[in-house]
Order: C-alpha cells, then structure tokens, then sequence
C-alpha cells in the first residue's frame, strides 16, 4: 500500500472534521477520494501531508511512518491542495524556477512542465494575470515538478473547462498507465472520477462510507427492471397486489427490484393479461451517480 | 538541513527580487542620502566655514536620528511584513512546509533573509553617506570633508543600529507571521513605537526594557563636549560610541527569545 492509514480523527475547536478514517491506497492506483463539499476530504489530504496533525490514528506512507519519516515521504509526494499556492508577482515560469530551485531539480525539467500543461506561450506572463484554468494547470505543473511516485491532487479540475478536464484526466491516466506513478484525487463530482479511478472511496460527514474498487463499487448497485407502459400507477397498484414489491413510479415508468429473466417475462405476461400496453421492459443499473448520491444521503 | 537552509534562502531573493520590500531597502538609503546631498550641494556656502568634523556630524546626524527614532523601526516593521505577507498573499505556507525540507530550515531562512534585508539597508546608507561625503568634497573644495576621517566611527553607529534591530526585527517577525493583515502587525509596531519615543523622549530610565525605543536609545550621546576645567580653553566636542549598552544587551536577548519562541509556534501551527 503506498498510502495506508488507521483510524484517523481530527477535529477543528468541537467539530470532528475527521472520523476514524482508514484509507488503503495501492501502488500504481488511481484513488478517487469523494464527498461532498466539507465532508472532510482537504482535512484528510492535509493530515497525509503533515500540514494538520492527527490526534488519533495513524499515517504511513510507503510503508513508513509519516511522523517520523516526514522529509524522506514528503519528498516523493508532489500535492496540490484547494487553490493552486502561486506567487502572482512571479510569472508562470519563475513560479516553477523556484520549486525547482528549492526540489533541486535540474532547470529544462521546468521546460517540459510547462510544455506539458501547454502554458509555455504564457511562461512569461504574471501568474497573476492567469486565468482560473491556467492557475490549475500551473499547480498541477508544480506538483509534477519533481517527478513524485505519489500525486495528491485536491479538486484537480477545478475551474477547468470541459477539455481541461479531458486533459487531466488523460495526464494522469498516462502517469499511472506509462510511469507507474500512484494517484490520490479528491472530487466532489463522481462523474469526474468514475472515468479514471481504478479505486474509490467515499467519505462523509469526516465518516468513510465505502472503500473499494470501482467495480465493487458498481457492484452495491442493485439492478431493476425498468417497464414503461401506459398507465404507471394503476399497473404499479396491480403489481402490489400480486405480490411484487414496487421500487419507484416514474411517469408511466414503474422500477422493480431485477430477479432474473424468467420472472421479468412473467411480469410482462401479467400486464398483457390486464391489457396494460407495455412500450418496453428490461433490466438496468442504477449508474453510478445516483449510487453516490444514495450513499452520502443515506450517512 | 543546512542543504535545506541554503536553499531556502536562495529562494527568498529570487522570490522577493521583484517585491516592494526588498526595492525598499536599496531605495530608501539611496533617495534620503540624495535628499541630504542635494541639500548640501546647493547650501555648500552656507557651510563652507564648519570644521570637518561638524560638517560630517551635520551630514549624517540628521539621517542618522530620524533613522532611529521613526524610520529604522518603521522599516524593520515592514521589511518583516513583506516577507511573511508574499506566502500569506499566495497561500503558499502550505507548500513551503510540504516542501522536503526541515520546518526549523524554512521557517529560519525567511527569519534570516528579513534578516539580511535590515543589514544590507544599513549598510548601503553607510556606504552612501560615506561616498556622497567624499564626493562633496571633491565637487565642492571649500566643504571640509576630507578634513575628518568618519568612516570607523560611522560604521560603529550602523552596526550598533543593526545590533539593537534584533530585537524589534523578531518581535515584527512573528506577528506577521501568524497574522495575514497588515493592520495588526504594522498598528502594533506603530504604536510600540510612538510609546518608546515618549518613553525615551522622556528619558524613563527602563526605556532600554523596550525593544521600539533601542535605535533612539543606540543615537544617545554621541558627540560629548568634555567639561571644561577652570582656567583652561574648552576642548572640541569628541565622537564616542559604547557599543555595548545595555539596550544592545537587551535587543539580543529579546531576538533570541522571540525567535526560538517563534519556531514552537511554526512547529505547532496547522496550517489551515
């Protein structure tokens, strides 16, 4: 596990922030860290990087202790936490110069940062005159500079437009895929994620609701059969009466937890037999949006 | 570490090269000594009758006491804004302790660099009044400059200011470090200022207690008329420095103290 913790708390004045947090990050993963906003996910990530100080629980990353170990893990993490931290006096340029300066890292690794979050036609701009977009690109520059085995990203896409957000995706696909590098992204948007993770967890209310692969995470969705047909609710009222349990009526929509085949052309016969005109029946998964949604409500 | 604090400090001046604060200390020395010789240059008949040592005395005295009773604290006051402000400004106190580098190596090498900042200020109006003088006497013949030989004296005096800077340039240091805003480290700075200039104005005999009122204190009794015995002719007034006062005694402990203080309250500080 690159980054692994155990029971991790903390609290701000007499709001617990974090709750007995245990991650398990694997190398070579892509973890999608969710939750909606204030659920705790900028606690976390500053407590992984030794920003914030757990009272209880503990840290490791690459199997070393992170209290004890701080310079030696810090200095194969590259982070970018909230907002990008940019010097707006400096230009875009400079701004890397000087991490590079302060990573010793060698200057035409600065070159090809730039060239790879494409702001080497604004290199010499002001930082401060750079767009939201641009300042994320910067950060994400920043935190690549050193060529870390580990990537924390906060909110990454933030104020990126669509194609940003295809581009960082795409960049970090590449990372993991060509260098082997280990990704912790935190999102409050499933959607963003769910085309990247290889690994997910959920946390909320500082709680970490699920954690596993985003299959498994596919998996807690149970599928329905999905009927459309003319009248919803008298059919829905039917269905009840013979016994079947009645998910949700949509429209003229009506959702019911998936058996198998033979029961759903059952299902359809009934319906016929009581001259309810069924435009299409089958089986669908809740997708995955809708999981998380249920799962954050549900805590 | 000491990797960690070189680096550091090269980073603060590339990273402050092009901020107000570090101009500041190249511009002030340069724009106040110009003032002073402009002032000279024009008024050169008016003082072409003082003996060198008045002339160097009425050169650099005026700069030398507004420097301590307003300007040196005022610009130690800011000088330590500036520092702390550009992370404050870019909210990049999280990546400078992110960084592989000792908190102690950051958080020393910022403190070092404010450092340097006051001593390169202080050393470039010596090296100005030193140059300027010089050169009014060539431009000027009649002005006695090269009567007198100041140099050792004066670098006294700059140093002794440097010396009881310390103690201030600490206090200033950490209040802008833990506080983002202007107003609160500069309304406190000003304040203990002003205070420290009554209490010396007054001549309070524990004003050396006050970190503010040692560059007024550091400027007292510089230029002393021997008492004259009876029945002989009164000797010329003597330029003598202590440099070891008690307010030299007390800025240093008070840096040291605040200083150390300061890094338990860097170590403990989460940034949030």
């Amino acid at each position: 596990m690159v980054i692994r913790t155990d029971r991790l708390s903390f609290h701000f004045g007499d709001q617990q922030v974090v709750k007995a947090v245990s991650l398990e990050v694997p190398q070579g993963s892509i973890y999608g860290f969710l939750g909606p906003n204030g659920a705790g996910k900028t606690t976390t990530i500053k407590l992984l990087l030794n920003l914030l100080h757990a009272e209880n629980g503990t840290i490791q990353i690459f199997d070393k202790d992170l209290q004890n170990n701080r310079i030696e893990i810090l200095s194969q993490i590259g982070s970018l936490i909230e907002q990008p931290a940019i010097y707006g006096h400096l230009t875009g340029k400079e701004n890397l110069c000087n991490r590079a300066l302060l990573l010793q890292v060698p200057a035409e690794r600065v070159d090809e940062m730039l060239e790879l979050v494409r702001l080497k036609a604004a290199a010499n701009k002001k930082a401060s005159q750079y767009s939201l977009g641009m300042k994320q690109r910067l950060g994400i520059a920043l935190a690549l500079l050193s060529d870390p085995k580990l990537i924390i990203l906060d909110e990454p896409t933030n104020g990126l437009d669509p194609n940003g957000i295809i581009e960082v995706r795409q960049l970090l696909l590449r990372l993991v895929k060509e260098q082997g590098k280990t990704v912790f992204v935190s999102s409050h948007l499933l959607a963003e994620i769910e085309r990247m993770a290889t690994h997910v967890g959920i946390i909320n209310h500082g709680e970490l609701v699920f954690q596993g692969t985003i299959e498994e995470l596919s998996g807690l969705s149970k599928p329905l059969v999905q009927i459309e047909l003319d009248n919803g609710v008298d059919a829905a009222n039917l269905l009840t009466r013979n016994g079947y349990t009645v998910g949700e009526v949509r429209d003229n929509t009506i959702f019911l937890p998936y058996t198998n085949k033979e029961d759903t052309g059952k299902l359809n016969a009934l319906l016929n037999q009581n001259n309810y005109l069924v435009y299409s029946i089958g089986k669908v998964q809740k997708d995955l949006e809708h999981l998380f949604l249920d799962i954050t409500q549900n805590t | 570490m000491m990797k960690g604090f070189i680096l550091s400090v090269r980073s603060e001046f590339y990273k402050s090269r092009k901020t107000l604060g570090f101009w500041c200390s190249i511009v002030l020395p340069l724009l106040i000594v110009s003032l002073m010789f402009i002032g000279f240059i024009t008024h050169s008949d008016k003082l072409g009758h003082l003996p060198g040592m008045m002339l160097w005395m009425s050169y650099v005295g005026p700069i030398s006491i507004v420097m301590g009773n307003l300007l040196l604290p005022m610009y130690i006051i800011f000088v330590a804004y500036s520092v702390n402000a550009m992370e404050h400004k870019a909210d990049t106190w999280k990546t400078l302790f992110t960084l592989p580098i000792s908190k102690w190596a950051v958080y020393s090498a910022k403190y070092f660099y404010a450092l340097f900042l006051v001593f390169f200020c202080l050393l470039l109006f010596y090296v100005f009044l030193l140059g300027s003088g010089n050169l009014l006497s060539v431009l000027k013949p009649d002005l006695k400059f090269n009567d007198f030989h100041i140099e050792g004296f004066l670098a006294q005096v700059y140093l002794k200011l440097f010396l009881v800077s310390l103690g201030i340039l600490s206090i200033q240091f950490l209040l802008s470090l833990v506080w983002s805003d202007f107003l609160k480290p500069m309304g406190i700075g000003f304040v203990c200022t002003i205070a420290s200039l009554i209490a010396v104005g007054v001549g309070w005999q524990y004003a050396y207690f006050i970190p503010y009122a040692h560059p007024a204190l550091a400027l007292n009794g510089l230029m002393r008329t021997p008492r004259p015995t009876p029945g002989q002719v009164p000797s010329p007034p003597k330029l003598t420095i202590d440099m070891l006062t008690n307010e030299v005694y007390v800025s240093l402990v008070v840096a040291v103290v605040i200083f150390i203080l300061g890094f338990f309250i860097v170590q403990k500080k989460s940034v949030k």
